[in-house]
């Protein structure tokens, strides 16, 4: 990116973007006191939340939800309709924002023209009824029981593969709340970010939500950009942005590894709870990987199949980023993962020099989410800090644009180094750090007392 | 290094956060050897955990002090009680367990969850007024196999966007 095109995207407002979330804020703040004993402020955010769905699919569901709930009855068909109508506004957040960044970036991106597969036919009662007890108390209102009654919920949805997803939500955001408990008590809330996952969990809990949608076989070659980690107590997600090479042209496209954990596997452990030793060997290695019929979801998503990939020859992400980056189409975004947090946009960031934990171009501002580095990898906040060039994520939060890195251009004991948080996939580079590892195993004791005592 | 809290607390110095969808609340818990205590937990009241017994690879013992009146209790699986604990005096199993919730949890939670007040270089155990309470093993124990459970999960089929919530952060230091 350039200075200009980073003022380009911090200057220009977004119209509507104002509108559109203050309405948000207005059920997030309801959901906070709980939907159970409505105020006149709260039935006025209904209202408002209502009136804003008025133009769209939803304007019925919406205003028949919003009305009964204001007469003072809950039920889950309700609690649906109020969560589709949020997330119908931050979808077209979602799309307004992705539109700056494309226009930012100069990247194309190919329309979304895919249906979902069949839904799973499993059944969601329990979780929903959990989460419609949740918006009647409130998040100032919930205490540890109401928490602690979303494990069993948790551990049907975990033991059935098609609602993984589901489960692995619930798990997160009840962890959470257990966290915050006694919430009452909190002088400030994460509004927003339980308003989200209470409303993303409302609709993965609908019976009628899709299965994904078709995957196609591709070929190609595949030059990996860098990896982005997700991690919560019993969940890690790596997922790899990459080009992928074909016949047809580069596309953008994303590979992701999820397991399960526990709260005590933290730091480079994680990697070794994924068992996919030709992905992860390529990242650690720096190469390319040849891919011959890898199944491709339409959102640009590949689901990996180890069997279909081979290694290829050593791929400087930087170089990827310089070259073959600006000509790659991204896909389309699926329609129900339209939401400001999916934005994360490959981009390359070059000659800058760092202020406040910022890259400045031209006297022109991004700042760096070093929140997001994981710490399962040797990038640092202070390896940013003496960083030069950066291979990062652009994203979205929170009212602004920052730059999640994923690899740097940085000086390590006065040399030059690159530094990628996936450095460490196939084990911690550093003698001290694989020592420590080593030490501890946590993931071989665990297993170790899995199998003799779960078995027994 | 000094321990934070696992919970975000700067959410209120920037008023932004109240409105920001990514940022994880709840830190990763610090790294320790999991090999004599695998799990330890504050939940239901309780400090609780399980240790694995030095002779017999196949026994654990389940040690727990409630934050209410810190009743003191230990015993195998198989709800033997533990011969080393006897009245207010603690067992080797109850003082690993703790000194493993220090470890994972930080000396200054753990003691807030039983309500005592301890120094930055004193014992939590020597805070507390115990008395022995013995409780049954079956409910820590389900809750460490359920705990184990999850190793046995197969890795997901395809990505889990609902992840994109829970940016990886660095371990507290
Ligand atoms: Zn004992």
């Amino acid at each position: 990116m350039r200075g200009t095109q980073i003022g380009a995207l911090t200057d220009d407002a977004v119209p509507g973007l104002a509108e559109a979330l203050a309405v948000v804020d207005g059920l997030d703040d309801a959901l906070a006191n709980g939907l159970g004993r409505l105020g006149e402020p709260e039935r006025a955010a209904l209202a408002a939340l209502a009136a804003a769905a008025g133009a769209s699919p939803l304007a019925t569901a919406a205003a028949d939800a919003v009305a009964t709930l204001a007469a003072g009855t809950v039920a889950d068909e309700y609690l649906a309709a109020v969560a589709g109508a949020r997330a119908a506004l931050l979808g077209a957040v979602h799309d307004a924002l992705l539109a700056a960044a494309d226009t930012g970036t100069g990247r194309s991106r190919a329309e979304w023209d895919a249906t979902g597969g069949d839904s799973p036919g499993v059944p969601l009662a329990a979780a929903r009824s959990w989460l419609t007890e949740l918006a009647v108390t409130g998040w100032r209102g919930v205490g540890e029981d109401l928490v602690a009654a979303s494990a069993p919920v948790v551990a049907t949805l975990l033991a059935e593969p098609r609602t993984r997803r589901l489960a692995v939500l619930l798990d997160g955001f009840a962890a959470e709340l257990r966290a915050c408990t006694p919430i009452a008590t909190m002088e400030h809330l994460p509004y927003r970010r339980w308003g989200d996952l209470w409303s993303r969990a409302v609709l993965l809990a609908q019976d009628t939500w899709p299965g994904p949608p078709a995957a196609a076989p591709v070929s190609g070659r595949l030059l990996p950009l860098g990896v982005d980690v997700h991690e919560h107590a019993t969940a890690v997600q790596f997922e790899v942005h990459g080009v992928l090479e074909t016949a047809g042209g580069a596309r953008l496209v994303r590979v992701a590894a999820a397991a399960a954990k526990v709260d005590t596997i933290v730091g480079p452990a994680v990697w070794t709870l994924v068992d996919r030793p030709v992905l992860l060997g390529a990242l650690a290695a720096g190469r390319a990987l040849e891919l011959t019929d890898m199944p491709l979801l339409p959102g640009g998503d590949l689901l990996w199949r180890e069997d279909a990939a081979t290694p290829g020859e050593p791929a400087d992400p930087f170089t990827t980023a310089r070259l073959v980056l600006p000509e790659a189409t991204a896909a389309g975004v699926p329609p129900l993962d339209r939401h400001p947090v999916r934005i994360a946009e490959p981009v390359l960031l070059e000659d800058y020099t760092v202020t406040d934990h910022a890259a400045v171009l031209d006297g022109r501002a991004l700042p760096f989410d070093t929140d997001r580095l994981p710490g399962c990898g040797p990038l640092t906040p202070e390896l940013v800090a003496a960083s030069t060039a950066c291979i990062g994520l652009l994203r979205w939060d929170a009212g602004g644009w920052r730059v999640q890195p994923l690899a740097v251009r940085t000086t390590v004991k006065r040399k030059p180094a690159t530094v990628a948080t996936a450095d460490w996939a196939q084990g911690p580079t550093d003698p001290k750090v694989a020592k420590a590892e080593a030490r501890n195993d946590a993931v071989a004791v665990l297993r170790e007392r899995a199998g003799r005592l779960l078995r027994s | 290094m000094g321990y934070k809290d696992p919970i975000m607390i700067d959410l209120g110095t920037d008023g932004d956060r109240e409105r920001c969808s990514g940022a994880t609340l709840v830190r990763p818990v610090r790294a320790r050897k999991l090999a004599k205590v695998p799990f330890v937990e504050l939940a239901d009241g309780r400090v609780q955990g399980v240790v694995s017994s030095g002779s017999d690879i196949a026994r654990v013992y389940v040690s727990s002090v409630t934050a209410d009146g810190h009743g003191l209790s230990c015993s195998t699986n198989n709800n033997r009680p533990c011969g080393g604990l006897s009245g207010p005096y603690a067992c080797k199993h109850l003082r690993a367990m703790l000194d493993e919730a220090v470890l994972q949890y930080g000396r200054e939670r753990v003691a807030r969850y039983l309500r005592v007040e301890v120094g930055a270089d004193s014992d939590v155990l020597g805070a507390l007024d115990p008395h022995h309470a013995p409780a049954p093993a079956a409910t820590v124990f389900s809750r460490f196999l359920r705990h184990l459970a999850y190793l046995e999960v197969p890795e997901a089929d395809g990505p889990v966007p609902e992840l994109q919530w829970f940016g990886a952060t660095r371990t507290a230091g």
